[in-house]
């Protein structure tokens, strides 16, 4: 059994696989029951200022889409931030910890934009014994009305000045967990970085309608015939999350920082994408709502046994990823491939066929007796034959060696050479 | 994978046309189906392969993929309150799904030591599919049988054994029986450190696994290679040819150990009570599977033309198939009560049924008729009811060469002073435990003699180390 133990930013978990603040961190009960499950952490359900608590929705809060076999693909919600009394949360956010030493104990905070109030809100969290807090930066709808949660965080100077206060009054190490509904995800990070945080996390929720219901003519969810854009989350948001978490992590203005990632993770492959992606740790949410806590445990053995086959830590896991994220531009244009239909596992669905011929090159032919097979004069490797291929390792990607000649352009393989140097661009022709 | 779907007639190649020995192909068939009496050798040399092949094919990786996509992690899902030795399938399930059967293997041995004969054997649609939810909601459950075989076969493929034993606590268990029962007690014992020497009055371990399961559900040597597997944990010491009774007392185990474990299944068989029983070409079931199993070559083994199976369970019916399975031309199951009384599960029976057995209901042997050797059985109907079976005066007779014996097996050469309750062991008794077959609880089932073992294990590790 490969090493799990993992410290990020010098919180100490007994595995990187932390739960997301939102509802399955929402109070002592499931907090419990996930570490009983195996959770290494939990950020607690973000809590507000004191005062009378927010009040949710009283109809449905959350919307989906799903896939084959009715398999949830994404979640959005309309969810605030904890409707309970602070009081209520801090004794029980207290109690957890002393009970469960070796978890990491986050808690999330979210109050109005000013340094009184979040001196106040630091004041009364630092006898609870937590690990850390994390700013939430992220809510998309709701808070940011009132002028919190993402509407904070769409602000980079916001961000940097909150985040000087809180570095300022407290001695905890500090997440800042950003938006993805921003532009360009390096301009809240390096406003995090600059105002000291030890750490951001990302993504926070993207703003969404999920559906609309085609009799009533509301967006899903509906309260009362009328709904508002909601956060959506889930195995759908990994492949954007996973290009902010990489930015960060190979951007010169922030490189170095570290990374919780979060969005999509359901399964240990997902974690150990956004590891070797630069995230130190993983954050969970609807994987755990969809699935409930004992999902964890897959996450354990998968993880652990990938590091075993691999032989690597854990720590050589992380970032492992991030010197390959690279531009377009420094692509090499002379790595040349054909795809490769495997005649055994074929089972002869013919949709490599169809999505080639009427939406690509024209690349795979079929015979009488249904036997497809690519035409590599035709065969530009795009991978759309492997993307809709039914069959796992049917179709796969050939390169081809040095010094072969590609029957489609009748030339040779040559080295690594990239769009900067090439001919057809403008600017090199220019010089 | 491809091609188990075919019709009956090309999967098991019972309808070969038949070819006399002279000038043929195939030398070594010398006899048909229709040749009278109990020969050998009535199919062509090859179809014994094809029909003693694996009845239900592996899946392949992309098979799995599939099948396990379709669990749906239910909350505490009833498949695994199923489950005699309650694995967390759905769990394991997930772990394929994700890429990782070692670690789905892991989940699984780590309840069930036996998990990949268990795949193989269990009556998964009385048991984990049964209660599958997709079974109530499409009648078609998650493959569990089959995602378990998948998972086990990859990390057994593998060499892996994610089991090591702990510090030596110096006690010393002796367990009786090499069969699921005493083998999961052994593995168990030998994990939580203690030594263990398992005593067996066969020449082979592995129990009804070896020596009772039909063929084509554990192919390819599958029992041994898993005894062989679950030894590697080390502890574990089999002494074969060992009886209790016999060669040790049960007194001088207590004597010379900490703790005795007896798993010895039921090595009784009942009696007919038919006239003529005692005819050629009439015997006990278990003794013709045994033979079958420990047979080197298939067409050496003799087989009647028509037989007559007595009996209901499993048993009878994999004494039936697997006589057609050999070349009988007509198989007859008689069940002296009707269809939904047999213990053998409707998927065996229908397995039966479309092998080309034939289920007679209701009817019990009369007498076996012949001269010297069996030629015929009469039968006469019964009828159940709440006073319980009553004859009815018709009769019927069946023409049978060859009869098998398959009416329930009993507990045999236990020793006296052990407390019996309605023909079963009960336990534990000062050090002595019990579990599998031989004990009350039992259930006839493989994944029950494991459950028993472990269980029996775990309350022995409890007693030592108190
Ligand atoms: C023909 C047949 C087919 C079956 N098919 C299936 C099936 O498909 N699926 C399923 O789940 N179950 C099946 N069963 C039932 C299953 O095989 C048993 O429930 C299971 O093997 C019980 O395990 P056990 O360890 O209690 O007993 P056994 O497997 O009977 O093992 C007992 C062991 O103890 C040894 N022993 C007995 N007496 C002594 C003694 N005095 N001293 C030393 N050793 C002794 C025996 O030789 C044997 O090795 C089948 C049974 C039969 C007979
Ligand atoms: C119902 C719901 C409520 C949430 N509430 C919060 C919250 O209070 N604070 C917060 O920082 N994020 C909140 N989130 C966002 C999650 O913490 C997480 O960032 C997001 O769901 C992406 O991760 P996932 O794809 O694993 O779900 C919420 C998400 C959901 C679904
Ligand atoms: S051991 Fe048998 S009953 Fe249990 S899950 Fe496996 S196949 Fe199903």
């Amino acid at each position: 059994m490969a090493n799990l133990a993992s410290d990020f930013i010098g919180i100490k978990s007994p595995n990187p696989f932390w739960l997301a603040s939102a509802p399955p961190t929402d109070k002592k009960y499931n907090v419990e029951r996930a570490f009983e499950a195996g959770w290494g952490g939990v950020v607690w359900k973000t809590l507000g200022s004191e005062g009378p608590p927010v009040v949710n929705v009283n109809g449905p809060r959350y919307g989906a889409i799903w896939g084959a076999d009715r398999r949830l693909l994404g979640l959005n919600n309309i969810e605030l931030i904890t409707d309970r009394p602070l009081e209520v949360n801090l004794a029980e956010i207290k109690e957890v910890k002393r009970k469960w030493r070796d978890r990491a104990m986050i808690i999330s905070l979210m109050v109005p934009c000013d340094e009184d109030s979040w001196r106040d809100i630091l004041g009364r969290i630092e006898d609870t014994e937590a690990d850390g807090v994390e700013l939430n930066f992220g809510c998309p709808h709701g808070m940011a009305e009132r002028g919190m949660g993402s509407a904070v965080g769409q602000v980079p100077e916001y961000i940097e000045m909150v985040t000087r206060w809180v570095k300022k009054h407290s001695r905890m190490p500090c997440i800042v967990k950003l938006t993805p509904n921003i532009t360009n995800i390096l301009a809240p990070a390096g406003a995090a970085k600059r105002g000291g945080a030890d750490a951001v996390s990302l993504i926070n929720t993207i703003n969404s309608i999920t559906s609309v219901d085609l009799d009533s003519f509301s967006p899903e969810p509906m309260i009362d015939g009328k709904g508002t854009h909601g956060g959506y989350c889930g195995p759908a948001v990994k492949p954007i999350a996973m290009n902010m978490v990489a930015e960060i992590a190979r951007s010169a203005e922030t490189r170095g920082l570290p990374i919780s990632g979060i969005g999509g993770v359901t399964t240990w492959r997902d974690a150990a994408e956004f590891m070797a992606l630069g995230a130190g740790n993983v954050q969970v949410c609807t994987a755990a709502m969809t699935y409930g806590f004992k999902i964890v445990q897959e996450m354990i053995s998968g993880l652990s046994q990938y590091l075993d086959d691999k032989q690597i830590a854990m720590s050589d896991l992380i970032g492992r990823a991030v010197p390959n994220v690279t531009d377009w531009q420094y692509l090499n244009l002379n790595y040349v491939a054909k795809a490769h239909i495997d005649q055994d596992l074929c089972i002869k669905c013919g949709r490599c066929y169809a999505a080639c011929e009427d939406t690509s090159h024209q690349a795979i032919a079929m015979s009488a007796d249904r036997t497809f097979t690519v035409k590599d004069d035709e065969c530009v490797a795009c991978n759309l034959c492997v993307n809709v291929c039914p069959v796992d390792n049917c179709i796969t990607m050939v390169p081809m060696a040095k010094g072969a000649v590609d029957p489609r352009t009748g030339r040779k393989v040559g080295d690594y050479a990239n769009w900067t140097t090439h001919p057809n661009n403008p600017s090199v022709a220019a010089e | 994978m491809r091609g188990e779907n075919l019709p009956f007639d090309k999967k098991y190649d019972l309808c070969q046309p038949f070819q006399n020995g002279k000038g043929s192909a195939k030398p070594k068939m010398t006899h048909s189906p229709l040749t009278p009496g109990i020969v050998p050798g009535r199919l062509p040399a090859e179809a014994y392969a094809r029909n003693f092949g694996d009845h239900e094919p592996a899946l392949d990786r992309h098979e799995a993929r599939v099948a396990a996509d379709r669990c749906y992690f239910c909350h505490d899902a009833p498949c695994i309150t199923a489950c005699p030795t309650s694995i967390d399938i759905p769990l394991f399930i997930r772990q394929i799904a994700t890429g990782t059967p070692e670690a789905a293997a892991t989940t699984i041995w780590s309840q069930n030591i036996l998990g990949g004969i268990c795949a193989r054997v269990c009556p998964t649609e009385t048991l984990c599919e049964e209660a599958c939810v997709r079974e109530a909601a499409e009648g078609k459950p998650v493959e569990i049988g089959r995602l378990q075989r998948f998972a086990t076969d990859v990390a057994m493929g593998k060499g892996l054994h994610p089991f090591s034993r702990d510090a030596a606590t110096g006690k010393r268990v002796a367990v009786v029986g090499a069969g699921p029962a005493g083998l999961a007690c052994a593995h168990r014992l030998a994990m939580h450190g203690h030594d263990v020497v398992v005593l067996e009055r066969r020449p082979k371990a592995g129990g009804l696994n070896e020596y009772g399961i039909a063929s084509y559900k554990a192919t390819g040597g599958f029992a041994q290679a898993e005894v062989d597997w679950l030894l590697r944990i080390g502890g574990i010491e089999i002494r074969t040819g060992v009886e209790l009774g016999r060669d040790v007392t049960l007194d001088e185990l207590q004597a010379s150990y900490d703790a005795v474990f007896l798993g010895i299944g039921l090595a009784g068989v009942n009696a007919l009570r038919a006239e003529g029983e005692d005819k050629a070409g009439v015997r006990d079931a278990v003794d013709f599977i045994a033979e079958l199993r420990q047979a080197t070559d298939l067409s050496q083994l003799p087989v009647g033309r028509d037989v007559v199976v007595i009996g209901g369970g499993m048993t009878a019916v994999d004494a039936a198939v697997q006589s057609k399975l050999l070349g009988a031309e007509t198989v007859t199951i008689v069940y002296r009560r009707g269809r939904e009384k047999m213990s053998a599960s409707a998927h065996e029976q229908d397995h039966a049924v479309q092998s080309g057995v034939r289920i007679i209901h209701n009817a019990v042997p009369l007498r076996v008729l012949g001269n010297g050797k069996a030629e015929a059985v009469e039968f006469t109907y019964t009828q159940d009811g709440p006073g319980g079976l009553t004859l009815l005066p018709e009769t019927f007779t069946l023409k049978a060469d060859q009869v098998f014996k398959a009416i329930g097996q009993v507990l045999k050469g236990a020793p006296d002073n052990l407390v019996i309750a309605g023909g079963k062991l009960a336990g534990p008794l000062g050090k002595v435990w019990v579990g599998g077959d031989c004990a009350v609880g039992g259930e006839d089932l493989t994944v029950t003699a494991v459950a028993e073992g472990r269980d029996a294990a775990e309350a022995i590790h409890a007693s030592l180390m108190s």
